[in-house]
């Protein structure tokens, strides 16, 4: 493809967004593999992470451990006011009223996990409905197939289209007296495609239906506001955000969260314990049972301060262009179909190449250092909608180039030329 | 340095292009169903069985070219062989596909082409999916195996 005049790589774009600066901020990307320079386009799986993440994560290990909301010493001091200082800033980055309602868990599996089996467990009867869609990853189909098997409600699944996005007439369809919960992906991990959450949460509202939203993918990417999305729920992962693995986010609104069941039992979660009665600790510690992931939010705190230092809007710009010009570069190789072209998208790619199966165009672009996603990316209702076994995935992030997109496409036309 | 030619050899890319045997058996005496969930490759490996001699193999479905070009070139290298002697065939060419064993490569014939993969351990299961399946199918396992 012809190379564009004054796009970024080198250049630096409108909004100051200086990627050769950014990349210089994340040390794994320095490195080669397999004796190319790295091109990491797998970053829906997860993300890299800037130095000021993880000199965060060691700052608080040689600095400031120790356990929290107990101490009495300094340290305990210091470590309490760094993981509640994170769920502050987790506040901030939602919108959310008030901190309370930010539970630290393991990941956004865990924070949909904990909401069908608190809140679902004691609001979801025989014969109840929950909604999801056929693009959700698998973590938000099994919790509420457990759900629906230990409760008796039936599972709804609401279809999409040829492109990829959700068909809004038959999701509200699926709408009636019965539907006691509805779940659905903000941004598809595997299409791309972002979901009208707005209008969801809206028609799920008309039928007292809280919404929950699976944010994994819509964190890195979109600017969230979960009061003006009116959801009930949302889940993130830290370390699709820049942050550490084995944290994440549950967001629930007070009222919700207050009148449901603790999810773990354990240290933390209670205000007064004897062998006769227990009293549940207030929000948010209700749902944090045992010592948390101390370092992990701390390195999840970092990252959304990393993010928010550059501007949310000058990132999104830099990755539609990345996805604009990605799309053009890709649909431009013979024998290569774009699965998923919603009109409204995140940088991600799924694409097939006529006669060459993924796990293969997989191996032979890591060779030329091209590090993609190649499977059923933990979709598989989703593989079968669209007939495919698998596929192959090119996910962006903020630090990706254009130089990156060119050694992509020219990794495919050389995968093209071993099957020729 | 792990080099692509050695994994797709021209007789690896040949036979996942035009694989042999690659159809159902009508009379199968042993069958079973083979699944590598990581990336979806999918095949059910026919067998018929005569004494304790391999008389007919076959398989079908999808998957990439390698676990297709091993399907492929086993059906052929089992053909007429007694039930033990695919079963050392199998423990000789894992051998070779992880690396344990580089010299007995030579004694394999066709499935010698299938060396390279030892340099590339994410595509062991795609090699060993139909031998796995055909071990499966040998010892009547009822549920499909998986690489997982």
């Amino acid at each position: 493809m012809n190379a564009a005049p004054n796009f970024f790589g080198r250049s630096v774009v409108d909004t100051g967004f200086d990627v050769d600066k950014i990349r210089g901020q994340f040390p794994i990307l320095k490195q080669r593999v397999h004796g190319q320079p790295l091109v990491y386009l797998d970053n829906a799986a997860t993300t890299q992470k800037p130095a000021a993440v993880i000199d965060a994560i060691n700052r608080y290990y040689t600095r400031d451990n120790a356990n929290i909301h107990r101490g009495v010493h300094l340290l305990s001091e210091r470590a309490t006011e760094g993981y509640e200082g994170a769920r502050a800033k987790v506040q901030r980055f939602l919108n959310a009223a008030e901190s309370s309602e930010i539970i630290f868990v393991r990941g956004a599996t865990e924070g949909i996990n904990l909401v069908a089996q608190s809140y679902g467990r004691t609001r979801v009867g025989p014969g109840d409905e929950v909604v999801i869609t056929t693009m959700e990853h698998h973590s938000n189909i099994v919790p509420w197939q457990i759900l629906c098997e230990q409760t008796g409600a039936r599972l709804r699944v609401a279809p999409i289209n040829g492109r990829g996005e959700l068909l809004l007439e038959e999701f509200e369809k699926l709408m009636g007296p019965k539907t006691k919960l509805v779940a659905v992906v903000h941004v598809s991990n595997v299409l791309g495609t972002i979901n009208p959450v707005r209008r969801i949460v809206e028609m799920a509202h008309r039928w007292n239906a809280p919404v929950l939203l699976d944010g994994a993918q819509a964190a890195p990417h979109l600017t969230l506001d979960v009061r003006a999305l009116d959801c009930d729920f949302y889940v993130l992962s830290s370390h699709k955000l820049y942050g550490p693995t084995g944290v994440g986010v549950l967001y629930g609104k007070r009222e919700l969260l207050d009148a449901m069941p603790p999810y773990q039992g354990g240290g933390d979660m209670i205000s007064s314990v004897s062998f006769e009665k227990t009293l549940y600790n207030r929000l948010p510690f209700k749902f944090e049972a045992g010592t948390p992931n101390i370092a992990g939010a701390i390195g999840l705190g970092a990252a959304i301060d990393y993010v928010t230092g550059l501007g949310r809007d000058g990132i999104a710009e830099h990755e539609h262009e990345l996805l604009t010009c990605a799309t053009q570069a890709l649909s431009e190789i013979p024998g290569l179909t774009i699965i998923g072209t919603a009109g409204e998208k995140a940088a991600a790619i799924s694409f097939v190449l006529e006669g060459i199966h993924p796990h293969d165009i997989g191996t032979i672009l890591d060779q030329q250092g091209v590090a993609i996603r190649t499977g059923h990316h933990c979709a598989q209702p989703l593989m079968q909608r669209f007939g495919v076994p698998a596929t192959a995935r090119a996910s962006f992030a903020l630090y990706n180039t254009r130089e990156e997109i060119d050694a992509l496409a020219a990794g495919i036309r050389k995968v093209q030329e071993v099957f020729a | 340095m792990a080099e692509l030619a050695d994994l797709y050899q021209e007789l690896v890319l040949e036979h996942s292009k035009h694989p042999r045997n690659f159809r159902a058996l009508d009379h199968a005496s042993h069958q079973a169903e083979g699944y590598n969930p990581l990336c979806g490759d999918h095949f059910t490996v026919y067998l018929e069985v005569e004494g304790d001699v391999i008389r007919e193999v076959s398989f079908q479905g999808s998957g990439c070219a390698i676990s297709k070009a091993s399907a492929s070139i086993m059906t052929q290298a089992l053909k007429g062989r007694t039930t033990s002697a695919a079963d050392e065939l199998f423990e000789k060419f894992h051998r070779v596909v992880t690396g344990a064993d580089h010299a007995r490569a030579e004694n394999l014939g066709k499935l010698a082409a299938f060396a390279g993969v030892s340099e590339f351990p994410t595509r062991v299961k795609c090699a060993t999916l139909a031998w796995h399946t055909l071990r499966a199918a040998l010892t009547g396992e009822q549920q499909a195996v998986s690489t997982e």
